[in-house]
């Protein structure tokens, strides 16, 4: 039984059907909603650069047949008894569970996020509900301040606040207004990004289009009327329109399965295996795990592969294999028709060189490139991605063919 | 420790102990109760409270338990100590200041 029709649940059970006989495994997904949206695309709806309605497809199409899609939410898990008990009444029992139903959006846990002044002056665009409004605050916006912040970690994408940035100096400098308009990155890290190669060159890019730096910001209080952020240490970055990444969490019925999920609702699991701590015929992928990777669509991709495996391993009775190493693949959209691409794991920062060989595409630099290949992800999410097929040339373990080899690991950032 | 790159040292009542370059312990088994109210003088924290010690302890369990010292946030939801209370306490940031004064390395963060 897999828990969340999205990317990793989706791409999880498409590759469990073809690998398991009909006969031999029935699969199972449950989600709240029949409404699979492209995650990817939420950030460039602000922008007009994307239409909300191309953004979301049925999650029920997505799968394969033979899984079966059953359309309710969650009320909570007995993972002791290997039950599933459904806010429609109904109580499934599982022989193997998979939690798959990402991180929650949690705007009401920073005092005044939601109060006066949002979707006027506070906005966010990690959901269309708040995107859409968004874009026709930037279309009225004629200069001021601008701030984009996250709240706190982990979120889902860490650089797409950075691209937000970038993308919202391409869109003021068409627009005729650049020079009007004051943005401003704010981020509780003690840099730009969590991995310090990155942090470097992203901290560059951030410099070279005027985008103001503000590190080790807390967010204890969002003052919409005022028009300010008010740090817990209480320095206060004023603004006229402010963007935000809401805290994330777990979904709450995690929270209301004992030994399921750990203080934010993640689920806890070998990083390897991505086994859940809490039983051996538990698993998780993408966001809704703890593992120390990026909650990024990339993750849940290379997981699958190998999470695909170890559950045909524990049904068979084998030993799980160790196989995932961390890798993560992001495409940095820097505006102006340009992107950066980086590809790092659990013990290798990203680097220079090309992805996936020697060949391939720029890493960790601009290139017109690595913009087309973002646009073409779009495609290959839909393609590839979800029906769970394997990528040409991109392994799920982290290639190293086209890298440069003198970037040694380097410790990432740490929160304050 | 002995090699290229030896990392620095500090002394706390009396004893020398390995830490990073930002001054976080290397070996949290060298730690000992004595030498936290000089680590927090040192952070401009000058009395160490019953409030203080109850986070350090609460640090202190969870790098045992989990090998990384927690977040401000899970500070907040865990420790029983309000973030809003755990920045007057450590104003400098609470996960880091608190993590140095516990003897333990410094959190990882999120990716």
């Amino acid at each position: 039984m897999v828990l969340g029709g999205g990317t990793g649940g989706t791409l999880l059970a498409n590759r469990l059907r073809r690998q398991l006989d009909r006969a031999a495994a029935e699969i199972v997904v449950v989600d709240a909603d029949d409404e699979h949206v492209y995650q990817p695309g939420l950030l460039f709806v602000p922008f007009g650069l994307a239409r909300p309605e191309a953004l979301v497809r049925s999650r029920r199409d997505q799968l394969r047949p033979g899984i079966e899609f059953h359309c309710s939410a969650v009320a909570r898990v007995d993972v002791e008894n290997g039950t599933v008990l459904l806010a429609d009444g109904t109580a499934l029992g599982y022989d193997v569970l998979v939690v798959a139903t990402g991180a929650r959006l949690l705007p009401g846990e920073t005092e005044g996020l939601l109060g006066p002044g949002w979707l006027e002056k506070v906005f966010s665009f990690y959901s269309l509900d708040a995107a859409v409004p968004l874009r026709r605050a930037l279309a009225r916006f004629d200069g001021g301040r601008v701030v984009v912040g996250v709240m706190d970690m982990p979120v889902k994408c860490p650089v797409a606040p950075l691209e937000f940035c970038f993308l919202a100096d391409w869109y003021f400098t068409r627009r005729g207004l650049r020079d009007k308009v004051e943005l401003t990155y704010l981020t509780p890290l003690d840099g730009a990004f969590t991995k310090a190669t990155c942090n470097r060159e992203l901290s560059g890019l951030l410099e070279d289009k005027g985008i103001s730096l503000v590190t080790e910001f807390n967010t204890g209080e969002v003052d919409g009327r005022g028009g300010r952020l008010i740090s817990y240490d209480g320095r206060q970055v004023p603004f006229d329109l402010a963007v935000l990444v809401p805290l994330h969490g777990g979904q709450a019925y995690v929270d209301r399965s004992p030994g399921l999920g750990d203080e934010l609702g993640f689920v806890p699991v070998d990083q390897h295996t991505l086994q859940a701590k809490a039983r051996p015929n538990v698993f998780a992928i993408g966001d809704a795990a703890d593992v120390p990777a990026s909650k990024a669509g990339s993750v849940a991709h290379f997981e699958g592969e190998v999470l695909a495996g170890n559950i045909c391993r524990y049904l068979a009775g084998e030993p799980l294999e160790a196989g995932f190493d961390g890798h993560t693949n992001c495409f940095i959209e820097s505006g102006f028709g340009k992107a950066l691409l980086i590809d790092f794991n659990y013990d290798t920062e990203p680097v220079t060189g090309r992805f996936p060989g020697r060949i391939g595409l720029p890493l960790l630099r601009e290139s017109r490139l690595n913009h087309a290949g973002k646009l073409a992800f779009g495609w290959l999410y839909w393609h590839m991605l979800l029906p769970g097929r394997d990528i040409p040339a991109v392994p799920a373990r982290m290639p190293v063919a086209g890298k440069h080899a003198a970037d040694r690991a380097l410790p990432g950032a740490a929160p304050n | 420790m002995k090699g290229e790159h030896a990392m620095p040292t500090a002394r706390y009542a009396g004893t020398e102990v390995t830490v990073s370059d930002e001054g976080f312990f290397a070996d949290p088994g060298r730690w000992t109760e004595a030498m936290a109210p000089e680590i927090a003088s040192q952070e401009g924290i000058a009395e160490l409270t019953d409030r203080h010690w109850q986070v350090i302890t609460f640090m202190r369990h969870e790098y045992e338990a989990k090998g990384t010292g927690p977040t401000v946030r899970v500070l907040g939801k865990t420790s029983g100590v309000s973030v809003k209370e755990l920045y007057q306490l450590f104003p400098k940031g609470p996960a880091k200041i608190a993590a140095k004064i516990a003897g333990i390395p410094k959190p990882r963060g999120c990716i």
